[in-house]
């Protein structure tokens, strides 16, 4: 029952609506910059055994005759320790750190915006209570500390990083949730609902939530960059991917041992951790700036 | 509410928060697999040593029995016994975290100060090319993370221009003054000896620098925004009309209403500095709690573990805590209402 639409407090989504949507994100050049670089990186990560100009680096190899090479017409960004094209590897780097975003916010947004949503619809009681105080816990510390205190605990590896990283970022999505749900709680479109007697789950999944994606969609795309960044923060430390994985954060950890003679080892990937985030969060800004003026 | 209130409001809720936090990576630690004491007595040792170790570290009992008796000794101010340094792990912050801090308050002045000016010029010049300027490197700034700008920093500035030392806290040649409050600038300056302090500093500009950065440039886009904002409000307009000086508008009317919001994200910038400084203190070699840290994390020291979140949380609520004094200070429509008008 489309109620708060009747009273012409929620929008449908219309193809009219996509297309002043993509007219206003399109605008910005940065925002478009962004969707480049972000789709740019997904296909390279997708596409990185076809890519990559010597798949076979990614892993174990050694070629000692051609350790390393400064950037050359065969190396553009030089060769490692091993003697590893650090082009191939940093391509290679980008399928582990997208994996990692996507497997965290995949464990993480679910939980996040459904305890935020019970918590805002029940606000004032002993659930909404409850929840928060929870969720503040986890908020108590600064997010890479406690993912490093959690990757410590369990054995370093990628997917214990990917665990750590996921049990401290949920309760951010509470919390988001959590601040438009209940502040939605009052509107007449909800009230409206609990009149005519539409059940909790309804009210919550199908009036209140719609409302709160834009806001939590703009969270996801900035995320996949700060996710990225704990990450290779992890295994920069040496609790995240172990060596030979070609992660971006190992690598900068690995190659910076040999600074500064060989300084392509490290710089190449540091300098891909970066971009990729810029990208996320040109894009980010621009899906907020999206969803924002359509506020106004 | 009044400002006794608040802290005595703010504070049982740190305590409360901490031991939720403390019960957090407690039960963590114990319930995934590994024999914390087969890890403190090392690989080879014999298992009658391990069995020793379970006993006097209590880790036979019960894991609430543990935690409480841990909690309780806690309340005496005994966070512990560290089984990677073989003493207690008070000590131990007491020794590395002074070191750390030192790095994050001039970060935290290089940040606040780097946020007023560039956030001022690129509000005052709004759109225009210093705004450009100030906003395409802001988006550059927020995406490096600290640990890549660092090692950027140091390959160009010390590794091939030689502007700075590249690692530690003094040059070679100097000696460290007397320990007094463990922080190297302060030592030097109560042993007076200037000369160590400046050199100290000077070892400190570029890990400070890569420490601030993305929180600098974020604070200065949100100032920027914030007098964007307020330079189309009335009262602007009725100041102008009055013939108030540009200038006197400017940092007078302007600017201190559009520092409010960036003040209050300071809060959550704590949080950005003091995990930072982990990553940044490996780079540059500084004997700061992430040498401390990450030893005892790689060693599965739970005692350390623990201790290192709680102590690190509660610099991070104190600093909240500053934020929330400074905004209230800072923004005449909260004392209003702590005063009930």
């Amino acid at each position: 029952m489309r109620i708060g639409g009747e009273l012409g407090i929620r929008r449908i989504s219309s193809r009219f609506d996509l297309k002043r949507k993509w007219h206003r994100f399109s605008r910005s050049p940065l925002s478009i910059l962004g969707l480049v670089i972000a789709v740019g990186s997904i296909v390279l990560a997708v596409g990185a055994p076809y890519v990559a100009p010597y798949p076979k680096h990614a892993g174990l190899f050694t070629n000692l005759f051609e350790a390393f090479q400064p950037s050359s017409a065969l190396h553009p960004f030089g060769t490692d320790e091993m003697g590893r094209d650090v082009l191939s590897r940093t391509i290679f780097g980008f399928q582990y750190s997208l994996t990692m975003a996507a497997v965290v916010l995949g464990l993480v947004v679910p939980p996040g915006v459904i305890t935020g949503l019970i918590a805002g619809y029940y606000r004032g009681s002993w659930i909404d209570t409850a929840i928060m105080r929870i969720a503040d816990v986890f908020i108590a510390v600064p997010p890479l500390v406690l993912a490093l205190c959690i990757a410590a605990v369990l054995t370093p590896s990628l997917f214990n990083a990917m665990m750590a990283v996921s049990l401290m970022w949920w309760p951010w999505y509470t919390r988001l949730t959590y601040n438009t749900a209940s502040s939605l709680r009052n509107e007449y479109f909800v009230q409206a609902s609990e009149v005519i007697g539409a059940s909790s789950f309804h009210i919550a999944f199908k009036e209140i939530l719609p409302n709160c994606l834009g806001s939590i969609l703009t969270k996801v795309t900035l995320d996949v960059g700060w996710v990225i960044l704990l990450g290779s923060a992890l295994s920069f430390v040496g609790l995240g991917a172990q060596p030979p994985t070609p992660d971006l954060g190992t690598m900068v950890a690995e190659g910076s041992k040999n600074l500064p003679q060989f300084w392509w080892i490290s710089i190449f990937p540091a300098v891909a951790i970066s971009i990729i985030i810029l990208g996320f969060n040109l894009l980010g800004d621009g899906i907020r700036d999206m969803f924002v003026e359509e506020a106004k | 509410m009044k400002l006794s209130t608040y802290i005595a409001k703010r504070t049982f809720y740190i305590i409360f928060s901490m031991v939720g936090l403390s019960i957090l990576v407690f039960v963590l630690a114990r319930v995934l697999p590994g024999d914390p004491a087969r890890m403190a007595a090392g690989e080879r040792a014999p298992q009658w040593v391990v069995e020793q170790l379970r006993t006097q570290l209590r880790l036979d009992k019960p894991i609430y029995e543990q935690y409480f008796y841990w909690l309780s000794n806690v309340f005496h101010g005994d966070l512990g016994y560290s089984v990677v340094t073989k003493r207690s792990v008070s000590i131990d912050i007491l020794e590395y975290l002074p070191a750390s801090m030192e790095l994050i308050i001039l970060a935290a002045t290089f940040q606040i100060a780097g946020t007023l000016i560039l956030g001022a010029i690129a509000g005052q010049f709004s759109f225009k090319w210093p705004d450009n300027v100030i906003r395409i490197s802001a988006y550059v700034g927020i995406s490096i993370p600290a640990f890549v700008l660092g090692i950027i920093l140091q390959l160009v500035f010390s590794w091939w221009l030689g502007l700075f030392p590249t690692q530690g806290v003094l040059s070679p040649g100097l000696e460290r003054p007397p320990l007094v409050t463990g922080m190297t600038t302060l030592d030097s300056l109560i042993a007076g000896k200037f000369d160590v302090f400046l050199n100290v500093l000077w070892h400190m500009i570029l890990p400070a620098t890569a420490l601030c950065m993305g929180c600098m440039m974020q604070d200065a886009r949100i100032l920027r925004s914030g007098m964007v904002e307020n330079k189309d409000k009335d009262y602007i307009l009725m100041a102008k009309a009055q013939g108030i000086p540009e200038r006197r508008i400017m940092f007078a009317h302007l600017f201190k209403p559009s520092i409010i919001p960036a003040v209050t994200v300071m809060g959550l910038d704590a949080a950005a500095l003091l995990a930072n400084a982990f990553l940044v203190e490996i780079v540059y070699y500084w004997p700061g709690f992430s040498r401390f840290g990450i030893t005892v994390m790689l060693n599965k020291d739970l005692n350390a573990i623990v201790a290192l979140v709680l102590v690190i949380g509660i610099i991070y609520a104190v600093a909240n805590i500053v934020v929330d004094v400074a905004v209230a200070y800072l923004d005449p429509r909260i004392r209003l209402l702590e005063k009930g008008e």
